[in-house]
């Protein structure tokens, strides 16, 4: 985390090409865009835990889902619910599950900690997707989006496409920008000492389980912003949403773009998304290449496409 | 819940059990002598179930498709152990389960290539298709007994090799201590293709034995991984005593959950998991880290 002028200027650049997109883009692009800025925010999210303070969440779309569950079952029938009220029921209530299976997670590591986080978020699967009260394996509707309104007035549209489009982008770049802020205070410094020295860290009068735990509900609670949107942009939330396997996505979308890194998980996710709808275009035993993509990223590409920009200025090989 | 139905459930717990205990225990084997997290576990247990339906249906014998079966399987996971795994072990976990994670992948579309997405059953082999009668009306399957006696047979044998033999020396000495291990001359590589193997055998095993009282599907494995992490975690990672105990708890547990609470069924056993990691966070027989 330098504050040389490239690194800033490529941040303007990448944020003025997601800014113009919406203008020059087609539909269906656009709406890819909208999904991969959200996964981005996701990955985000993760990254704290697993690059900075060095604990590996195989439980992350626990947050994400669960945020949805709840935009979910708020959202009344017949009319829209207010999105003030809403962002503050989905961020608190994955906080809330983040501070519950953080406290008993943080007290274990290494791989303990990838099994209990992995079994908390199944036992929440299981919850949602066998209790009829929550749509069972169907999952649940979204009626309306949420409307932006202070007293009568009607602050911004999301249900205008473009307006959701910048709501979107804006969310990404303040929890970039929140996560960039984290990092660079004391608070911050401390989380990536447990990571690279836990017990020096704790030698030094940090106590490491707390720092962990208040890393772990934030990252919950940045997931839960990304579920939130996921759910407004699409309508819906299904177990699915919490399952497994979009934990090892979001997972493997960090370490594709570089764990320890703000950057790489933002471009995880768009190199992820492009990779998958062009292979979903090419063939329908997709699944089949992206597995084998994800054993030939671990095997020759270990620091994420960071980890090749990193590289680049020294003149290639580490 | 009378005696009799407390009975055939206390039995159904039992048989479940022990077949998650051949799971869990190449989990555990496979983590704590090549500190290895291999969430394709329970692919190999797919690929068991697998196995019978098509040597089944080409054979018409159960026990004639374990014995082609397993040769098949072990040679999957031996190519796989050589290709990838035997790359992991100077990596750390977060890379190991990337990449096993992407193994789930290419098995579980492997497999809808190979024998599409449907259900299948197969049939219970006929000289074990009856059942003993407890009462006047409840009756207790014979090929869940045979799967119960089965897996203890294969419990204890696995208890021999490794308690009583070279390999099972071998083995327990690069659990304790890999480099040592292999500074007296043991060749570690070709302990952990053997552990490796033998684990991709016990989950394949599983899967065939298994495969008459579940039914076979996509994805199958994936819910026989997460409860065998559980079993694993509950009983301590890397102890097979602890596999086999946890096992069985969980077994009992999930079984008497059904039919006891049953709108929260999924979620006893990690309620149970939970409450042993308060009391004890490395499991019932781990080392505290």
């Amino acid at each position: 985390m330098t504050a040389s002028p490239a690194p800033v200027l490529l941040h303007l650049i990448a944020l003025a090409l997601l800014a113009a997109f919406p203008w020059v883009g087609g539909e269906f692009y656009v709406d890819l865009a909208l999904t991969l800025m959200i996964l981005a925010l996701f990955a985000l999210s993760l990254d704290l835990l697993v690059g900075y303070t060095g604990l590996v969440s195989f439980g992350h779309a626990a947050f994400f889902g669960l945020a949805g569950y709840v935009l979910a079952m708020i959202t009344p029938e017949t009319e829209p619910v207010s999105l003030w009220a809403a962002l503050a029921a989905c961020l608190a209530a994955s906080a809330a599950a983040a501070l519950v299976i953080g406290w008993f997670s943080v007290r274990t590591s290494g791989i303990y900690f990838i099994m209990i986080t992995l079994a908390f978020a199944q036992m929440l699967y299981y919850f949602l997707s066998e209790s009829p009260a929550f749509g069972g394996s169907d999952g649940l509707f979204v009626n309306f989006r949420p409307v932006a309104a202070v007293g009568d007035w009607l602050l911004f549209d999301l249900d205008d496409p473009m307006v959701f489009y910048y709501f979107v982008l804006a969310t990404l770049l303040a929890g970039y920008a929140l996560l960039t802020t984290i990092l660079r205070a004391p608070f911050g410094q401390v989380l990536q000492g447990i990571r690279i020295n836990e017990g020096r860290t704790r030698a030094l009068g940090f106590p490491t389980p707390r720092y962990k735990l208040v890393s772990f509900v934030i990252a919950g609670t940045l997931a839960g912003l990304a579920g939130f949107l996921e759910a407004v942009h699409t309508g819906y939330v299904s177990p699915g949403h919490l399952s497994w396997h979009e934990s090892g996505i979001v997972l493997m979308v960090v370490i594709l773009g570089g764990r320890g890194t703000l950057y790489g998980p933002v471009l995880g996710a768009f190199t992820f998304g492009l990779l998958r709808n062009g292979l979903q275009d090419v063939t329908e035993h997709w699944i089949l290449f992206m597995g084998l993509f994800i054993v030939a990223l671990v095997l020759f590409l270990p620091g994420g496409i960071a980890g090749l920009i990193r590289r680049a200025p020294k003149g290639g090989s580490q | 819940m009378d005696l009799a139905q407390f009975l055939v459930q206390a039995l159904n717990g039992v048989q479940y059990g022990l077949l998650l205990f051949l799971v869990a225990s190449g989990l555990t084997l496979i983590f704590g002598i090549m500190g290895i997290i291999n969430l394709a576990h329970g692919a190999f247990y797919m690929i068991g179930a697998y196995l019978a339906y098509w040597l089944v249906g080409l054979t018409d014998n159960l026990f004639l498709a374990i014995l082609l079966g397993i040769p098949i399987a072990v040679a999957v996971g031996l190519v796989i152990e050589r290709l990838l795994i035997a790359r992991l072990y100077d990596r750390d976990h977060l890379d190991q389960v990337l990449l096993t994670y992407g193994l789930i992948l290419i098995l579980n579309e492997t497999q809808k290539i190979l024998w599409g997405s449907d259900f299948h059953g197969v049939p219970v082999p006929e000289m074990l298709a009856g059942s003993v009668p407890l009462t006047e009306n409840q009756a207790y399957p014979v090929y869940r007994l045979f799967i119960s006696a089965v897996c203890l047979g294969v419990a204890a044998g696995m208890w021999l090799v490794i308690a009583r033999t070279r390999l099972g020396m071998m083995i327990r000495a690069g659990a304790s201590n890999r480099e040592m291990t292999s500074a007296l001359g043991i060749n570690i590589g070709r302990v952990f293709a053997i552990v490796f193997a033998l684990g991709v055998a016990l989950a394949a095993f599983s899967g065939m034995i298994g495969a008459p009282v579940s039914s076979v599907y996509p994805g199958m494995g994936d819910r026989v991984l997460i409860i065998s992490f559980v079993v694993v975690v509950i009983g301590g990672i890397g102890s097979v005593k602890g596999a086999f105990i946890g096992a069985l708890l969980i077994g009992l547990a999930d079984t008497f959950g059904r039919v006891l609470v049953p709108d929260f069924a999924s979620m006893v056993i990690y309620a149970l998991m939970a409450l042993v990691l308060l009391w004890r966070p490395q499991g019932l027989f781990g080392r505290a880290p």
